[in-house]
């Protein structure tokens, strides 16, 4: 900063030296802006711009912070504490079951303020890591969980009416690996996780539970893990050494790779103090102590130097690294069959043409599907109809000949009942002719008893004589209540009946 | 002014499980979170200085267009704001170099640091502005330039591999010099802030100030305020971005008491009171540029380069281009209304009956 200062003072008084209304000056740094048809100025006194960061930042600190961090480690390996640890707050949370069927993962925001500035920070927590029995599944849901945050940052970024600076970043920014401390080396499961994830998000990989593991041991697990990490081709984060300030820290730090920490929330009295550490039977671990494990250093690392490196780096390296996969993919890329620059717009409306043909081609497909099927169900149909008419006559006709059939029987039956009404009646008469000859008359009562429909009761028998009609028939006195003339008279009655 | 985001605001706190692979990506709700108490220092604060030192390493880019009529001053002032000889005055120019037929625009560049801030200065000169005898659609040229800077940065953004960071060259601010008649605007000013206030942040400025005294010059002032106000011009600070109360009634101030600033540049120092400062010399006296009393200049410095420049630029990325963009994709046909890319990749279920079931 001081040489800052000091550039700017000789500059100053270089200037001074002049008379106003020479020209600009041209010094040598100036040979790679000229292309850009730019100058280098000098100015004759203070113009106020170095307030322009001082604005940048107020504006940013109007907004507030975001920040995200992914821990991924097995259950029960101090997850959770660690960040309570780190953010030296009491984050609700309860112990997790280490019976889940999947691993799922759990985000929770929190709001912090720290003189002026808030932070929103996210912690996404890996629930069921790493127990259940067959781990072939473990790492994807992690994976599945950034993508989507990338994915619905690209969303936003590609809408047309857009609001990027009102968006609430949800991409992670770092990922804390926890290592188990083992003493050996890095279990099969961490080195899959770490593999898919190290393109996807900053790793930083921590040993946890440090406290379990010797100094001698610690140095020689270190540098196990990292020769693995690097053998298998695995990315984890460094720390950025460009800028002079924090260059020598941050190398330093590099070296330290992987922190090995410990958390506790307890307080614990040493000497006159209470500082946060574990208490054994043997002694006690204290969290802050650089002699004990690598939290200061942890710390330091992630909040207080290089947040908004890590912010940087996951929004201009790995958010541009998926959108360029992911815009790839679709189809789209920048340069066209003849190597010339081909612009998202060309790609897309090129694309629009193929699908709308494509529909064009469908709609018309299943346009003629459709005639073809209301053809059929037609025809089908109008058959049918045809059979049902068929049927329907000759239901009828057959209707026709029963009605014809009955028609005639009924002819015959009245045509029977006529012919028995006369026979009836020219029994009768026979009757009365009958009754002289009482023989013939009992035979022809016989007879006559044999018909249906009439019976004759003989009431009494009248032995008055009576004059005798020889000669004259019945036929003449008509039909109506035969009266017997007779010698040996009888009254007979005419009865109806059975 | 932004379409309402999918994103529901139902206030559900955001612990979300996300139980199967592949879940859809939904655009995360705001998140109603836990106000958490520190219990002691940790360090957060920190990042105020990481982000200021990330600025300050990359640098900043500002492009200032004056528009105006020839002679009223611009390349002057420009070279008093920033203190250096920015712009080459016209006097300068070759006598026989006639006056441009059209309007031409000169973008020159330069690079200034202070402080250890380096920062890109791109000054837009428009000599031939209202300069002809027939002025009609003189600032068709300046709108297709700015248009023009949209064009390239949205392009930029819109590739698959893109830069780290877009070389940003559209026109931050646009300074419009108002002749000081003392009576009122002219149509061609109307005209212009008409036509450009919607695709840029104009602030007007009265040029030339010394040739007003100061009751002239308050009553200028006014009847200019109410002609932009009756004609719908909106100037920066405009009214509809102003984000919360606190910077409502700063601007407000500006806005209405202070706006346009009346101007005086010059780039010649005169000894004043054992002081050497800017100033115009005069038979009956001094004039001082940065004085309060004599004119505005300090006011439209400061309110330019020390408290308003950030916002000058995010009012020109986040509303202006974003205007732009939203335009340029609607109109070309690219993308339907309402939609992102990625959601209308494959177009939507066509409208056809469909046919019966067996």
């Amino acid at each position: 900063m001081a040489s800052e200062v000091a550039r700017h003072l000789l500059f100053q008084s270089h200037m001074a030296a002049k008379t106003a209304g020479m020209p600009s000056q041209l010094p040598d740094s100036e040979q790679n802006q000229k292309k850009d048809n730019t100058r280098s100025l000098t100015m004759s006194g203070h113009v106020g711009f170095e307030s322009l960061p001082d604005q940048l930042v107020n504006r940013s600190i109007q907004q507030g912070f975001c920040f995200n961090i992914l821990c991924v480690g097995e259950t029960g390996i101090g997850k959770s504490t660690l960040i309570d640890t780190l953010f030296n707050t009491n984050f609700e949370d309860h112990e997790s079951s280490h019976f889940y069927p999947h691993v799922r993962l759990k985000a929770q925001t929190y709001e912090l303020q720290e003189s002026n500035v808030r932070l929103k920070l996210t912690i996404v927590n890996t629930v069921g890591f790493g127990d259940q029995i067959n781990k072939e599944e473990s790492y994807q849901p992690i994976v599945d969980y950034i993508d989507a945050q990338f994915e619905a940052y690209l969303q936003e970024e590609l809408k047309i009416k857009r609001s990027l600076f009102n968006y609430h970043d949800s991409r992670i920014h770092v990922c804390l690996y926890f290592i188990s401390p083992t003493g050996h080396s890095l279990k099969t499961l961490d080195l899959l996780t770490m593999k898919s994830l190290d393109s996807k998000v900053n790793i930083i990989p921590v040993i946890a539970k440090a406290d379990a593991i010797s100094k001698t041991e610690l140095q020689k697990f270190k540098i196990k893990l990292m020769s693995e990490l690097v053998s298998n081709g695995v990315q984890i984060y460094q720390f950025p050494t460009d800028d002079e300030t924090i260059a020598k820290i941050n190398a330093s730090m590099n070296g330290h790779l992987p922190f090995a920490v410990v958390g506790s929330m307890d307080e614990v009295k040493v000497g006159n103090k209470m500082v946060k550490a574990r208490q054994y039977p043997w002694g006690i671990v204290q969290v802050e102590n650089e002699n004990h494990c690598d939290f200061v250093k942890l710390r330091e690392m992630l909040l207080c130097t290089n947040m908004e490196d890590l912010r940087d780096q996951t929004h201009t390296r790995h958010y541009e690294l998926y959108r360029r996969c992911k815009l790839e993919e679709l189809g789209f890329t920048d340069v066209g069959p003849e190597h010339e620059p081909l612009s998202l717009q060309e790609t897309y409306e090129a694309k629009r043409h193929e699908f709308y043909g494509e529909r064009q081609r469908k709609e018309e497909e299943m346009k003629q599907t459709f005639v073809q099927r209301v053809k059929e169900k037609e025809a089908m149909l109008k058959e049918a109809e045809r059979e049902l008419q068929a049927k329907f006559e000759h239901l009828k006709r057959v209707h026709q000949e029963e009605r014809m059939k009955l028609e005639e029987k009924r002819r015959l039956l009245e045509e029977e009942i006529i012919a028995f009404s006369k026979k009836k009646a020219t029994s009768e008469i026979h009757q009365n002719q009958s009754f002289m000859v009482p023989g013939s008359s009992l035979r022809k009562d016989k007879d006559r008893k044999k018909e249906p429909g009439y019976r004759f009761e003989l009431l009494c028998f009248d032995v008055r004589a009576c004059e005798t009609s020889d000669g004259r028939t019945d036929t003449e006195e008509g039909r109506g209540a035969p009266r017997p003339r007779g010698g040996l008279g009888s009254v007979w009655r005419r009865s109806q009946g059975l | 002014m932004s379409k309402g985001l999918p994103e529901t605001r139902t206030d559900a706190a955001m612990s979300e499980l996300v139980p199967e692979p592949r879940p859809k990506p939904a655009v995360p709700m705001k998140p109603v979170s836990i106000n958490s108490n520190l219990l002691g220092y940790i360090g957060i604060d920190t990042i105020i200085e990481q982000m200021r030192k990330k600025t300050m390493k990359t640098g900043f880019d500002f492009n200032i267009m004056v528009v105006g009529q020839s002679g009223l001053g611009k390349s002057t002032l420009v070279n008093t704001l920033f203190k250096s000889q920015v712009s080459r005055k016209a006097s300068s120019w070759n006598r026989e170099e006639k006056i441009p037929k059209t309007v031409e625009i000169k973008a020159i560049g330069h690079v200034i640091e202070e402080g250890g801030v380096k920062m890109k200065l791109t000054v837009i000169d428009t000599p031939g502005f209202g300069d002809q005898i027939n002025n009609e659609n003189c600032w068709e040229p300046i709108e297709k330039y700015i248009n023009e800077q949209y064009e390239k940065f949205l392009k930029e953004e819109v590739n698959i591999a893109r830069k780290k960071r877009i070389p940003d060259t559209r026109v931050h601010c646009c300074l419009y010099f108002i002749s000081p008649t003392g009576h009122s605007l002219r149509p061609l000013d109307l005209e212009f802030m008409k036509h450009l206030s919607k695709v840029v942040n104009i602030i007007p400025v009265i040029a030339k100030a010394d040739t007003m005294t100061l009751e002239e010059k308050s009553e200028f002032k006014q009847r200019v305020r109410k002609e932009l106000e009756v004609n719908g011009i909106e100037f920066y600070p405009q009214k509809e971005f102003d984000e919360d109360l606190e910077d409502k009634t700063e601007n407000d101030k500006i806005r209405q008491e202070s706006m346009p600033f009346a101007v005086v540049g010059s780039d010649k120092e005169y000894q004043v009171n054992g002081k050497r400062v800017l100033g115009r010399k005069t038979p009956w006296g001094i004039i001082e540029v940065e004085n309060l009393n004599h004119c505005e200049f300090a006011l439209l410095r400061d309110f330019v380069i020390r408290t308003h420049l950030q916002d000058l630029k995010e009012v020109t990325h986040n509303i202006h281009y974003e205007t732009y963009r939203a335009k340029r994709l609607n109109d070309n046909g690219g993308l339907p209304p309402g939609e992102g890319l990625l959601g209308t990749v494959l177009p939507p279920v066509p409208a056809t009956p469909c046919p019966t079931a067996e």
